[in-house]
């Protein structure tokens, strides 16, 4: 029954990873860049909600909000400040620039807080039942449903708002999109936003359940959900959460084999498989829907 | 024969850099804190050149050199360590082990392009960095204990090695056929440039300098551990080469040479060290995205000398 | 026509997922000719050259240089066996300098190895120097030698069009393939081309197979011509049987393409 367990502490764990790699698909959906500062927003999410939930009393969902609400914000400030001008600029230009605006955000936090890692308020009652003779915390369950729940906001907001439609047409033609009367400025900030705040959520959640956090978190996540991203199928929504999920349950796999030290080496042998092998990833090509 | 005088141009002034800094060592003017900036200098230079030629002449793009770096270090290390054999073959055999790395990582990951290309080679030299993570023999994340042995001699000598046979290669036909790569794959192609073959060998000259650079940077520490090759290694290679001009080696020169001397004066506050850095990479690359040089060579202010520019 | 042909197109075909692009492509070209490939936008012109240079593998049919089959193999090992080509949009190395453009072409005739390069061996200097020599006789016959160390983006449209069917020839290619060389070009620019085509087939005894959109050009100079629709060869002939053919004039019909009796 222990394998029930891993494969619950695998969905949380991917769950995490599903919801930072939401919003590196939607961004290079829409404009072809890999944002290297992404995990950088995951990392300023968890710590806003610490600072809410421990300086200001916040419970779990409030302070969920507002890590959310300030991501939203640094990630079109980030796109208005950084990427904007980068449009039109090399591949090569726009994936420095990203790595600059990570480098300057880590180190930047560090700069003004230090670096030494802080302990997550327990703010959710951690009950665990039985279930099929596995322990699972109320912990993990409320992870999950929170996930989901994000995630069908986001098709809600993708699939039926005009703004999704937006995202959509600008994803796949930014002229046309521009000559048909779409903004796309507005459009592409709105996309960073949603993303932004999808990241800071998985950040206040990763604090609960991992209850350390420290200004250079957002790397490792941050890489591990970009590999998500490209499994489920880059620019693909729903294949970003799926590749998020078979990514952690894969690491949960390889950690209790016993071999937690090659866990990190799992995530880029998947990588690369996918890149040699199929490219498109899981969904890529005949599903194609980009945002 | 304008191009052989510019080997001996360049001979004469290496011999002139080399002579007055390892005078100044040995007569005692520069203490060990400046000739280990020049030796890490030198290290870098080799790291940038050798990065340069992947990505500046053939025009792939890859973010996982200090993968190579580290294999050259890891086993140049073992060589002298646990074999006991002398430095200089440590060296080369960490480059030629590096290269091999390089063949492994490039062969089957050079069919990829762009972004696609860059985060795979990431990807491969985080898998590196973890399997030297997990060889008990080389410490694992303890680190592996390495004497001293690195001087501004074998630094000297492995970073004319480096810029020689780098710039001779570029100047040729076989260095044009990188560049025609880069320039328009498809186009090189179909005028008989076998594409797969330079790209797999740039990626492999470019691994086995890294290499090399490995064999110096293990010995010029007294300790090396796995968390040194992480990928924020592998972008300050990256930075260097992109600051200075995509495509130009005495660009990638000048700005390993420039933000050595910056990291080096500011290591006493890294998070400073850091913002800086991190700032002045988003401004060039807003403002200047050719970087310091563009594709031009110093030599071409000069207006004689051209014969480092890529191919001509 | 008793000898082998020097091209030799048999059925070939390419689909793309479920989409035939081009089918049962067959066409014979004897040394020495002066074939054109004509047809309306989208007929598969450009794809059949794909096939022919071996972009595209073809999924059926078999293509043969002087009896020899090419189906599979890669771009650069068709240009060795003697096919070279110019690109519709042109494809020319931008950085580089003219003279290096038409070097790179040069590469695979020059035997200089890589080991001999970096140690700066004799051979090296000797290879270098007769590349060098070759490419400037090259840009003399195109009147480009003047610009031999300009970056090839700065050229004007008109000469990179000469620099980039130049460069095809310094590959040594016994069959020449232009993709619409005069594209964008002016009349008297479009008069210069032919006249410079018509040369370099005599100078060089080149064969040459020339995709055009412009039917003067290609009734002025053609011997013969084949005519692609929706991917299929429609009709074949001498400039005056492809003028009069019905199916020619009917998948012109409706496209604004006189075909004037010059």
């Amino acid at each position: 029954m222990e394998w029930v367990q891993q494969l619950i502490n695998g969905i949380s764990l991917g769950s995490i990873y599903g919801l930072i790699a939401l919003g590196y698909t939607m961004v290079y959906g829409i404009i072809k860049l890999i944002n290297f500062a992404h995990g950088d927003v995951f990392m300023i999410g968890a710590f806003v909600g610490f600072y809410a939930i421990t300086g200001w009393g916040l419970g779990f969902f409030p302070a969920l909000l507002l890590a959310m609400t300030v991501c939203a914000i640094l990630g079109v400030l980030i796109e208005r400040i950084a990427y904007k001008r980068l449009r039109n600029a090399t591949r090569i230009a726009a994936l420095i620039t990203a790595i600059g605006v990570s480098l300057l955000i880590e180190y930047g936090v560090i700069y003004v807080r230090g670096a030494q890692p802080e302990a997550y308020p327990n703010v959710l009652p951690n009950k665990s039942f039985e279930f099929f003779g596995a322990q699972i915390s109320s912990q993990s369950l409320l992870i999950l449903s929170v996930s989901i729940v994000l995630m069908l906001i986001l098709q809600f907001i993708v699939h039926k708002t005009k703004i999704g439609k937006a995202m959509r047409a600008v994803s796949h033609d930014m002229d046309a999109a521009r000559l048909m009367g779409i903004n796309v400025d507005n459009t592409i900030s709105a996309t960073f936003a949603i993303g932004s705040a999808m990241a800071g959520a998985a950040g206040v959640i990763f604090g609960v359940y991992y209850t350390k956090i420290e200004p250079l978190m957002g790397i490792i996540p941050g890489l591990k959900a970009f590999v998500a991203a490209v499994l489920g199928g880059i620019g693909i929504i729903p294949g970003a959460m799926v590749g998020g999920l078979v990514l952690g349950v894969v690491e949960t796999i390889v950690s209790a084999l016993g071999f937690s030290l090659w866990r990190d080496a799992a995530a880029f042998i998947i990588l690369i498989l996918i890149l040699l092998f199929r490219p498109s990833g899981i969904f890529g090509k005949n599903a194609r829907e980009k945002v | 024969m304008k191009k052989a005088k510019g080997f001996w141009l360049f001979l004469i002034v290496s011999i002139i850099v080399y002579g007055t800094v390892q005078f100044l060592i040995s007569a005692g003017i520069l203490n060990s804190f400046y000739s280990n900036t020049l030796i890490f200098i030198g290290i870098n230079i080799i790291l940038a050149v050798s990065l340069h030629l992947v990505i500046g002449i053939t025009g792939q793009f890859s973010i996982g050199h200090a993968g190579f770096l580290a294999v050259g270090a890891y086993i140049s290390a073992i060589f002298t360590m646990k074999l006991h054999l002398p430095f200089p073959v440590a060296i080369l055999v960490g480059g030629i082990v590096a290269a091999l790395a390089g063949l492994i990582v490039g062969i089957p990951s050079l069919r990829l392009k762009g972004d696609y290309l860059a985060i795979a080679t990431l990807g491969f030299a985080e898998i590196i960095r973890i399997v030297f993570l997990n060889i008990d023999y080389v410490g694992g994340a303890a680190g592996m204990q390495v004497s001293h042995l690195t001087t501004w001699t074998y630094t000297f000598v492995c970073l004319f090695i480096t810029i020689l046979v780098i710039m001779n290669f570029t100047n040729s036909r076989h260095g044009r056929a990188c560049i025609s790569v880069r320039e328009n794959e498809i186009a090189a192609d179909a005028m008989g440039i076998n594409t797969t073959f330079y790209k797999v060998i740039a990626f492999a000259l470019g691994s086995f300098f890294a290499g090399i650079a490995g064999g110096l940077y293990s010995h010029n520490f007294y300790i090396i551990l796995p968390t040194n090759f992480g990928f924020l290694k592998s972008f300050d290679i990256l930075i260097f080469v992109v600051l200075g001009g995509l495509g130009s080696l005495s660009g990638a020169v000048i700005s390993a040479i420039l933000l050595t001397l910056v990291s080096t004066f500011l290591q006493d506050y890294p998070e400073t060290r850091m913002i800086l850095y991190s700032l002045v990479l988003i401004i060039v690359m807003l403002y200047r995205p050719q970087g310091l040089m563009g594709t031009r060579e110093i030599t071409d202010f000069f207006g004689k000398w051209k014969s480092a520019k890529g191919g001509n | 026509m008793g000898k082998t042909p020097l091209l030799q197109v048999q059925a070939a075909g390419i689909q793309f997922g479920g989409l035939k692009a081009v089918s049962g492509f067959s066409m014979e070209i004897h040394q020495g000719e002066l074939v054109g490939l004509i047809g309306p936008n989208g007929a598969g012109k450009t794809t059949s050259f794909n096939l022919l240079t071996g972009v595209y593998v073809p999924t059926e049919g078999e293509i043969l240089l002087e009896g020899k089959r090419l189906n599979g193999l890669p771009p650069y090992k068709v240009t060795r066996l003697g096919i070279s080509r110019t690109f519709q949009n042109i494809r020319l190395f931008n950085e580089l300098s003219v003279l290096d453009n038409v070097k790179v072409a040069y590469h695979s005739l020059a035997k200089h190895s890589i080991i001999s390069s970096i140690l700066r061996l004799p051979s090296h200097f000797s290879g270098e120097k007769e590349m060098e020599e070759k490419s400037l006789e090259f840009l003399k016959i195109f009147q480009l030698d003047k610009f031999k160390d300009e970056k090839a983006k700065n050229l004007p449209y008109g000469q990179q069009r000469r620099l980039e069917i130049a460069r095809a020839l310094a590959a040594g290619p016994k069959l020449l393939l232009l993709d619409e060389p005069a594209a964008g070009m002016n009349p008297q620019e479009t008069h210069d081309l032919m006249e410079l085509i018509a040369f370099i087939r005599k100078q060089f005894n080149l064969t040459i197979l020339l995709i055009e959109h412009d039917m003067n050009l290609v009734m002025g100079i053609c011997e013969r011509i084949y005519v692609l629709d929706h991917g299929q060869l429609i009709a074949k002939g001498t400039p005056e049987e492809i003028r009069n053919h019905p199916k020619v004039i009917e998948a012109y019909l409706g496209e604004e393409v006189t075909i004037d009796h010059a």
